[in-house]
């Protein structure tokens, strides 16, 4: 939902990043208000995954220009874990396997971690176990999966629910999803979109970044940013995400 | 015969005003007597030795060991802390001494054996004489010669043919007093179709620093299954070296669990002989230690016939200015063809002083074999670290957990689940601890 009264959630000022030593992200502006969906497209080696990897703070990628405010702090003055305290969560496109530690333990870790954050007391065990199963309805997911080791074994549809159940733990200000979307079938995709619908308010805000078009048929975005050369090249409506199902991303490097 | 001429002066100061038990089992005594002989004329190794190239012995040297003088009397509340509920029997020595008010087999299936050693050898001598002293190799082992040369008390487990039991059997090693030697000896028989779980445990009240000189032996039948776990977590400053010899016959079953927390100096012998086709071992080991700690593994898998199956996974996590050394071998002799061996062996390092040598040996001289082998020394992975973070968990917090994580791998299969709550709550808070 567009509100231009809103506040800013995310300001990016000619962003620039490297990764392996190469440059791939290279001038990127993007401005994100509250209650805002973004999607950002893009064609493989666009920099969109490197964008997200960038904002959350993955050690590999070095942020070589430009700025940042993540709800008017600067966020590069922010360590991985203190951007997700203040709010920032990303999405991973594959999520890490940590044998030995189990869902449920880290998964309150993290949760205990955030309400920490927020000045609010810690659950216990048994009270989070209660907490928990509730948001795993919402994503269709089996207790079973809180007794297993953190994504160990889990197929790629199971990983993104997962990934999910922890942006409904963590209730973040601004969720990065990095191609949720990839690896899923349709019943899953269909049950992870639902989530984040739900997990959607005025006060918080979603950017989407995948490659097709099919995610945005469940998440109606509000924005639609095409990147190329690792800038957005073009911004429009939900209606610029048919016409780039329908006409591929040549059309818009053309334009 | 049976006096004492130690060619080493260390080895004379442990045998010192040592008086070899007349017992009546002629047999028993011959052992004793061979195994003095070869006390005296070994020495003490040194790191010019091959099997301790990595392991220097002689802050052990430095302290004058005796066996303990006095029987400390405890009381259940001082080692109830250590005790596995659901063990239908628990044999308690304290400083290497049978403590019998500690001790419980009530919960026993009838036939199965659980004695100390000692009572043991009056009614079932005929069933130890062909295992006791006869698989732990004391002709050139100066530490299991010294054992075998004190053999008098420990703990003598006897599971009869077909006998099942699933609950594990404790045998609890607890030590107490400064300077204190103890030559702690187990046996366990596992006739055919038997099965059983031991736990041997080794602890210390408060922090003196003792001697445990450990042999165990592990006799597993045709088609018998023994699940072993071996808990060291003595006291920091102690000094215990330890053989364990398992000898496997025709499509016998042996997991064996060896956690090492403890000790200022610890040497674990462990050596398993396929003596028949067919059999399954699963061999774990994690070494947790930190501060001067040293832990020493050699493991030796001897598959002397064919069709054996071994995986062998080894963990070592050294902080702080410890050692950990690992030798693991696999000997596939000739004829012991369709041998599936395979040995994994992990080290964590979280300090710049910590320390690890690794050394997998391969030794096959069959041809149709599968053995392999991985060996890997490093920091925790850096992408499981960030994501840990992209959660919001601190720096050390994520380390720590991942630490935790490593070990608990290891632990969340030993078959005991008290044990297991147990040691990964120990495990947690030496975790944290290095943070």
């Amino acid at each position: 939902m567009i509100r231009k009264d809103a506040r800013v959630l995310l300001e990016v000022q000619g962003l620039c990043a490297k990764v392996g030593g190469a440059d791939i992200v290279k001038g990127l502006d993007l401005v994100v208000r509250a209650g805002e969906v973004h999607a950002i497209m893009g064609p493989n080696g666009s920099g969109k995954s490197t964008f997200a990897k960038a904002l959350a703070g993955h050690p590999a990628y070095e942020v070589t220009g430009g700025t940042v405010t993540f709800d008017g702090k600067n966020l590069f003055e922010m360590t991985p874990e203190v951007r997700a305290r203040a709010g920032l969560f990303l999405g991973f496109q594959y999520p890490v396997e940590i044998p030995g530690v189990s869902n449920s333990a880290f998964l309150r870790l993290a949760y205990n971690t955030m309400r920490a954050a927020r000045g609010r007391d810690e659950l216990d065990p048994l009270e989070f176990d209660d907490y928990v199963r509730e948001k795993m309805k919402l994503l269709e997911m089996d207790a079973a999966f809180l007794d297993r080791s953190v994504n160990e074994g889990f197929s790629g549809g199971e990983k993104k629910r997962n990934e999910i159940l922890q942006m409904a733990l963590l209730e973040p200000r601004l969720a990065i999803l990095d191609e949720t979307d990839s690896g899923l079938d349709i019943d899953a995709l269909r049950v992870v979109a639902t989530g984040v619908n739900r997990l959607a308010t005025s006060d918080n805000a979603v950017v989407l970044v995948t490659h097709y078009q099919r995610m945005l048929n469940y998440i109606v975005p509000d924005y639609v940013h095409v990147m190329g050369g690792g800038r957005i090249i073009r911004t429009g409506g939900k209606v610029l995400a048919e016409e780039l199902e329908s006409r591929g991303y040549d059309w818009v490097k053309a334009a | 015969m049976n006096a004492i001429t130690a060619q080493h002066p260390y080895i004379e100061s442990l045998l010192k005003g040592y008086e070899m038990p007349r017992s009546g089992i002629s047999w028993l005594n011959q052992r004793r007597s061979r195994a003095l002989e070869r006390a005296n004329a070994l020495t003490v190794p040194t790191t010019r030795d091959e099997e301790w190239r990595f392991t220097d012995v002689a802050p052990l040297t430095k302290v004058n060991f005796r066996p303990a003088a006095d029987v400390v009397r405890l009381a259940m509340s001082d080692i109830s802390g250590y005790v596995i509920p659901e063990a239908p029997a628990r044999l308690v020595f304290v400083d290497g001494l049978f403590a019998p008010e500690l001790s419980d087999h009530a919960g026993l299936p009838s036939g199965v054996v659980v004695s100390n050693l000692a009572a043991a050898l009056g009614v079932h001598a005929a069933v130890m004489e062909p295992h006791l002293a006869r698989h732990a190799e004391y002709e050139r082992e100066v530490f299991t010669a010294l054992n075998t040369a004190r053999l008098r008390d420990g703990a003598f487990v006897w599971m009869p043919r077909n006998q099942k039991c699933a609950a594990p059997v404790q045998l609890l090693f607890v030590a107490t007093q400064a300077e204190a030697a103890a030559y702690p000896r187990c046996l366990v028989i596992a006739e055919a179709g038997s099965e059983c779980t031991v736990v041997e445990d080794y602890v210390s009240l408060g922090d003196a620093i003792h001697f445990n000189d450990a042999v165990t032996e592990v006799v597993v039948g045709e088609g018998a299954r023994v699940r072993h776990v071996r808990v060291q977590r003595e006291a920091e400053g102690a000094f215990h070296i330890a053989a364990c010899a398992a000898s496997l016959a025709k499509d016998a079953r042996y997991a064996s669990h060896t956690v090492t927390l403890g000790a200022r100096l610890s040497r674990l012998n462990l050596g398993i002989v396929q003596h028949g086709d067919g059999v399954e071992v699963e061999l774990d080991g994690l070494a947790l230690i930190a501060g001067r700690q040293l832990a020493d593994t050699h493991s030796l898998v001897d598959h002397a016939r064919p069709h054996g199956r071994c995986r062998q996974v080894h963990k070592c996590i050294v902080d702080g200015g410890a050692h950990a050394v690992f030798n693991g071998k696999i000997l596939v002799r000739p004829g012991a063809q369709l041998t599936d061996s395979s040995q994994q062996s992990r080290s964590l390092l979280l300090s710049d002083r910590a320390h690890v040598d690794m050394k997998p040996q391969l030794e096959i001289f069959a041809d149709d074999v599968k053995c392999a082998h991985g060996a890997a020394i490093g920091q925790l992975d850096a992408e499981q670290l960030f994501y840990l973070k992209s959660r919001g968990l601190s720096d050390s917090r994520a380390r720590n957990l991942l630490t935790y994580a490593f070990a608990a791998e290891v632990i969340d299969r030993i078959p005991v689940p008290s044990l297991v709550e147990r040691l990964k709550q120990t495990v947690l808070v030496r975790t944290q601890a290095v943070a």
